[in-house]
């Protein structure tokens, strides 16, 4: 096969890594920060932590493969990417560490002020990140202004920290916050029990009208501040995509006000996926585009790997990926049940 | 201090902090699979407190283990753009894998590990640990063969302004790599030993739990002692492939400035960096330098005068990490010979000179692996890939120096606070001891 049918399939890898990511640690984000304000107490702060504990990390690696598929398969975006929104990514990166050790350290000592600290810990690196995501992909989606010429590998960048802070990055910095709460709350409505679950549920129907609207505007915004709807104008039938994410969306809150939690909690994985499916089947074949200059755009043709590479990469990922579903299924399976204040406070391993 | 010497700062700093947690999850993680295993097999309780006790230690060293791992991966392209650009058709590669193939299956069963012990039956969860352990040495093979691809690049040529993989199978057998993976493996048993002989010492010198830390110091000490002869015997090999591969780090481990035949080997040496000499050089072993570097006695050594100093590694701190190392290590085979004749007498526990010392010895082994790297690093200085790309050209370009100046002090804030607290929380839980109450953990024991 030649190199730009496996350009595309990295394309489609690509943005699967990334939307799972999202789906399964918007989840743990979620529920990271809505943990101030949905725990009364300190059982329930450990209950809600607890429903995290055995998949939160299995879940971040999620990102590192993303990161690390984009740096084997398309290395010039991994390279630009990451030196160009380097401020953005150090603070996601502290947020992250933060996060992981605020649940292992947590519950290791008795004291009230060591738990408030982490807990404050937990809500703020978990919100960070998904506001920063957010940013990111915003600012991905509406092209950073980079110049770039392929020919003599001269790049350069001008934008710093603030640049990203424009309108449209913010208001999908505030869609992935709304996103991720929505998931999150639902996660724990359905892992937790009694007025915990309760409250949890209340919660995500709460939620989710400002998400609707915050999505709508969204969209609509879209149209003047990217160039994602070419695609879609020259291929309609691509509009399948946003209209199973709004579909999905709608269904959230259908089975969500019948108080079916589980499916609710479905359909609000399939909104995730489709949010960024929608964002990525509009940039394609970008990668990353460039506001300044559509000749320094980074696509999948001049930023991806070797043909060598990209095979190679391509049986790993063929063996490796499904490998880690079925295992994870698995897991998800063992750690179905609910996680009760008696599964916390009998077992010394909880966090 | 401009972006490049910052970049380096930063990015040595973070490696060496990831390297305090990484080497003993590599060991701990193997024997507390090895304790877990032996209490499925035999149904003696002790086995099972001492995977409860030597386990949660290990989990507090993991997770400062896995979120400064994150740093790593993430660091390439934050400060070093412009080598991942030029290199990352081959290097990416294994990086990838290493996240596909190993952390996920590590991350997972780490997780059932902990959360799985009322949940699954005996012989899953110690399948569980298994899985998770050989994950971790796995991930070890693939970022040290991206590593030695660096210190050794093979399988490849420079084409289309990047460095383009033309035989992935060399880049998977490079000798360099899996040499460094058996001396590094190793090192993390031997190291991971050192610690539970430590802890062990420091009760049996309080006569806490006698039974249950004799038990866990004499199964500690068989496993350092085989370890750190197999370090010094792959140090040894590494050490030969150096000398073939890269002279100008060699001769920086030896301080050796003339290219000479039958070199001899001063035990006591001292370089002088400005005249291009050594200020001190006593007790020579005729011939050692040539034999230990090539095995023949007669093979000719080259000296850094052969390169210009602009292609010299910084000579001092490369020469003393590789002594350091190689002394601590001598010292490791010593001690743990000494801890199994000594753990098997009769009044072990009131050599308290020999305990006493264990106790102290817990740092060396730390040591020995930062100066490792630090040979292996500042030895291939001033190369990014030795002979292919400078440190200097490999730097980003978008990336000012205020950027990493910046990042760089929050590294050192936030890496200070968190490693003081994880090393806090590892002292405490190993002076706490094990659990008493047996029954409290038959309780949340698995269906059998
Ligand atoms: C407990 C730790 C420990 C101990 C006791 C030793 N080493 Fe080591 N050494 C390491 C831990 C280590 C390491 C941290 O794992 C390194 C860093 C890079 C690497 O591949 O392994 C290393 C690197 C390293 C290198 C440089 C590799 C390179 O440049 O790529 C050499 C030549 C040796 N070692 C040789 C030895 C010898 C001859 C030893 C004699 C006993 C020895 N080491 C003991
Ligand atoms: C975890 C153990 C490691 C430690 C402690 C370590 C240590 C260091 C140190 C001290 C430097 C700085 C050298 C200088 O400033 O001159 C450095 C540089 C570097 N190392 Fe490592 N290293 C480790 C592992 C690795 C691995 C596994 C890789 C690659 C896969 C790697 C890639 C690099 C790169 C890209 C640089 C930056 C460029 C340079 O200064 O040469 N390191 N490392
Ligand atoms: C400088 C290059 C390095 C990079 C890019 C890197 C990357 C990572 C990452 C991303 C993690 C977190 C994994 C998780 O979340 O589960 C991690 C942890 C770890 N890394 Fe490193 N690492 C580097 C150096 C090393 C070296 C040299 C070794 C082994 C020889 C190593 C072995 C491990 C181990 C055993 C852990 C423990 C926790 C875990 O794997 O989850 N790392 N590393």
């Amino acid at each position: 096969m030649e190199l730009s049918v496996f350009q595309i399939i990295w394309f489609v890898l690509w943005s699967v890594l990334w939307a799972v990511y999202f789906m399964l640690d918007g989840f743990v984000l979620g529920t990271g920060f809505l943990s101030g304000f949905l725990a009364t107490n300190d059982t329930e702060k450990r209950v809600l932590i607890n429903t995290l504990g055995p998949v939160w990390d299995g879940n971040e690696v999620w990102l590192l493969t993303a990161g690390g598929a984009t740096f084997a398969a398309f290395p010039t975006t991994y390279a630009l990417m990451f030196s160009n929104l380097y401020s953005a990514l150090i603070l996601l990166l502290f947020a992250l560490i933060v996060r992981g050790v605020s649940f292992e350290f947590r519950s290791k000592l008795e004291s009230p002020v060591w738990r408030k600290s982490w807990d404050t810990a937990i809500v703020v690196s978990s919100f960070l990140p998904a506001l920063l995501f957010g940013v990111a992909f915003g600012n991905i989606f509406k092209g950073i202004p980079m110049t770039n010429n392929f020919a003599t590998y001269q790049y350069s960048y001008d934008g710093g920290l603030f640049g990203l802070l424009n309108p449209y990055g913010l208001v999908t910095g505030v869609l992935f916050v709304l996103l991720f709460a929505v998931h999150g709350s639902l996660y724990a409505a359905i892992k937790t029990t009694g007025k915990l679950s309760e409250r949890a549920a209340g919660l995500a129907n709460k939620l989710w009208l400002p998400l609707l609207v915050v999505a709508v505007a969204f969209l609509g915004y879209t149209y003047p501040a990217t160039k994602l709807y070419d695609n879609y104008l020259k291929a309609p039938v691509l509009l399948i995509v946003p209209v199973i994410a709004v579909v999905s969306l709608l269904l959230v809150k259908v089975f969500a006000a019948k108080g079916e939690m589980h499916k609710s909690f479905l359909f609000s994985c399939l909104t995730i996926l489709f949010v960024v499916f929608t964002g990525v089947t509009g940039l394609f074949p970008n990668l990353i585009p460039s506001s300044i200059n559509p000749a320094s755009n980074l696509t999948i043709f001049n930023s991806s790997s070797s043909l060598l590479t990209l095979q190679i990469m391509t049986v790993v990922a063929a063996i490796c990926v499904p490998t880690v579903i079925c295992y994870k299924i698995w897991v998800y399976r063992i750690f179905r049940a609910r996680v009760t204040n008696e599964d916390v406070l009998g077992n010394p391993d909880a966090y | 201090m401009n972006v490049v010497t910052l970049s380096q700062l930063q990015f040595a700093a973070t490696c060496m902090f990831h390297w305090i947690f990484v080497p003993l999850t590599l060991g701990l993680s193997i024997m507390t699979a090895w304790m877990e295993t032996k209490y499925v097999t035999t149904g003696d309780e002790t086995w099972l407190r001492m995977t409860k006790f030597w386990g949660k230690l290990f989990l507090i060293n993991f997770a400062l283990g896995v979120v400064t791992g994150i740093t790593m991966e993430f660091q390439f392209g934050l400060n070093w753009a412009e080598y991942s650009r030029y290199v990352g058709d081959i290097f990416g590669a294994p990086l990838a894998i290493e996240a596909t193939l190993t952390f996920f299956l590590e991350s997972v069963f780490i997780g059932v590990w902990i959360f799985g012990w009322q949940k699954i039956s005996k012989k899953a969860h110690a399948v569980s640990i298994w899985l998770a352990a050989i994950a971790t040495n796995l991930s070890a093979l693939f970022i040290l063969l991206a590593n030695a691809w660096m210190q050794k690049p093979v399988g490849f040529v420079l084409r289309n302004g990047r460095a383009e993989m033309t035989d992935f199978l060399a880049v998977v057998t490079n000798p360099y790599g899996w040499i460094k993976f058996s001396h590094t493996l190793l090192s993390g048993y031997s190291l991971a030993a050192f610690v539970i002989m430590g802890v062990s010492a420091w009760h049996l010198l309080r006569k806490n739990e006698v039974d249950f830390f004799t038990r866990s110091f004499k199964m500690a000490a068989v496993w350092a002692f085989v370890a750190s002869v197999i370090v010094g015997i792959s140090g040894d090999f590494h050490a030969v492939e150096i000398a073939r591969t890269q002279p100008t780090k060699f001769a920086a481990m030896e301080a050796q400035w003339e290219t000479k035949r039958g070199v001899g080997m001063n035990l006591l040496i001292f370089p002088d960096v400005a005249r291009e000499c050594n200020s001190l050089e006593q007790i020579c072993i005729p011939n050692g330098l040539s034999l230990l570097a090539f095995h023949d006695a007669n093979a000719e050594i080259k000296g850094l005068k052969d390169f210009p100093p602009e292609l010299r590694p910084p000579v001092t701190p490369t020469f003393l990490s590789f002594r350091l190392m190689v002394g601590i290590g001598t010292f490791m085979i010593l001690a743990s010979l000494a801890g199994i004749f000594l753990s098997r007498s009769k009044n072990f526990i009131e050599n308290r000179i020999f305990l006493t010392l264990m106790v102290f010895a817990i740092p060396l082994p730390y040591l020995a692996q930062q100066f490792g790297w630090l040979v292996a690093e500042l030895g291939r200085q001033p190369w990014i890939v030795y002979g292919v790309m400078k440190t200097s050209d490999a730097v980003s370009k978008s990336v000012t120096a205020t950027q990493v100046g910046l990042s760089l002090l929050g590294f050192v804030v936030l890496y200070g606070l968190l490693g003081t607290i994880d090393i806090f929380l590892l002292v405490k839980y190993a002076k706490k001891g094990p659990d008493k109450n047996v029954s409290s953990i038959i309780n949340v024991q698995g269906r059998g």
